[in-house]
């Protein structure tokens, strides 16, 4: 190798690894921005912006989803297992949109410490699995699950805020 | 036996090096992507959560990983283009990058497709799909730069820094998912296993291999195309029989 060429190559190879650094630090300070939603915990520390729109997500807590019977709004909590956020939101639901599975939803804490959500979109894991595998992990995991009720102690999940009436 | 490794970094040895191997690559090609469709289509079992639309997956999962390989290989052509003065290496990377663009495009839009009945919504700017809209964009940069300058060595060069930068793009692609919170799930296939049933991983890598050598055969009938255009005045061009 020449010692121009030796030259260029460690200037590209100096340049490559500057920028790179100077690109992760930028994205570590930005990292909230870059983030596409707050998690209720996050929410519950005062992170997440006070008084616009942001975005939570998390899961759709088990068993609480309520509807609405006049219609088309629906009220449930979304859960990072930790804290719960009530939301509701008037609207269709996407059909991935089920009690356990993950949920990002768009709005504003309003004054109610609800959350009124303008879209809800369904977050899907990266498992791919027939039913029939699915049914069988389901049911392993309920075994599992009856097992060591007797003798581990309960997750700690903090109560759901009480949800406003209206 | 030695093997002379730096014969077919010459344009003209190349050339027919490249015009022999390229049918190959189609026609493996084509068959792979027979294969990977019966497969895909007909023996892969519908998925728990989504259905039938989850197979859209056998197209905008290899185009996904397409776009962000064959721009690391774009970048590091360019690299060794630049440092060595290499002919060859520039044109490997002009050859590269449409058929990047393809596939950025393809991962893109198939991603919206999939993406409104799953999620709800065509497009949102997490940083997944943020970040992949900028290697798009960065693959027509490249393009356009580089076909914006009239002396090809001159644009061989600009267009290769521009590429090196970008490359730092590939890998915030890549981790996206696992440095912030997406809508976009995270990795399927990771560094320790993959979480997909057997018959839905054959259908994706066939596809990912039909992918692959469809990008070859490609990128080699181009660069012969390139070579063509660019050694125009040199003897060993004016006396091919194809040109005569």
């Amino acid at each position: 190798m020449t010692p121009r060429r030796k030259k260029t190559m460690y200037i590209i190879i100096g340049a490559l690894a500057g920028l790179g650094m100077a690109v992760g630090l930028v994205l570590y300070a930005l990292k909230n921005n870059v983030s596409l939603y707050f998690t209720p915990t996050q929410v519950f520390n005062k992170e997440a912006p006070q008084g616009r729109n942001f975005r939570i997500g998390g899961l759709v807590e088990a068993g609480s989803v309520q509807r609405d019977p006049d219609g088309l709004r629906v009220r449930f909590n979304i859960t990072d297992t930790v804290r719960n956020m009530p939301v509701i939101y008037k609207g269709i639901l996407p059909d991935l949109f089920k009690e356990g599975k993950g949920v990002v939803a768009e709005g504003k804490l309003e004054e109610d410490n609800v959350f009124h959500a303008s879209e809800v979109l369904a977050k899907h894991d990266e498992n791919y699995m027939p039913p029939e595998a699915k049914d069988a992990l389901d049911k392993a995991a309920k075994a599992q699950a009856a097992a060591g009720a007797a003798s581990a102690v309960p997750a700690p999940v903090a109560p759901a805020a009480p949800a406003a009436n209206k | 036996m030695a093997i002379n490794w730096f014969k077919y970094s010459a344009p003209s040895t190349f050339y027919e090096l490249a015009g022999k191997l390229a049918p190959w690559f189609a026609w493996s090609s084509a068959i792979l992507f027979v294969i990977g469709f019966y497969i895909g289509f007909f023996v892969a079992p519908t998925d728990a959560t989504q259905g039938e639309a989850y197979r859209i997956m056998f197209i905008h999962v290899p185009a996904s990983i397409l776009s962000m390989f064959i721009y690391l290989i774009m970048a590091g052509y360019a690299a060794l283009g630049l440092v060595f003065n290499t002919r060859l290496s520039s044109m490997m990377a002009t050859a590269l990058a449409p058929t990047g663009a393809l596939f950025a495009f393809l991962s893109l839009w198939t991603g919206a497709l999939w993406g409104k009945p799953m999620w709800g919504a065509w497009w949102v700017w997490d940083a997944r799909l943020t970040s992949e809209l900028i290697l798009l964009f960065l693959y027509i940069g490249f393009i356009a730069l580089h076909s914006s300058i009239d002396d090809p060595r001159r644009a061989d060069r600009a267009a290769a820094l521009l590429a090196i930068v970008g490359s730092v793009n590939v890998p915030i692609i890549y981790f996206s998912v696992k440095w912030w919170n997406t809508l976009h799930q995270g990795s399927t296939i990771k560094f320790t296993g993959t979480s997909m049933h057997a018959a839905m991983q054959q259908a994706m890598w066939s596809m990912v291999v039909a992918c692959w050598l469809y990008a070859i055969a490609v990128v080699l009938t181009r660069v012969r195309s390139i070579i063509l255009e660019r050694e125009r005045g040199t003897q060993w061009v004016s006396e091919l029989e194809e040109t005569k």
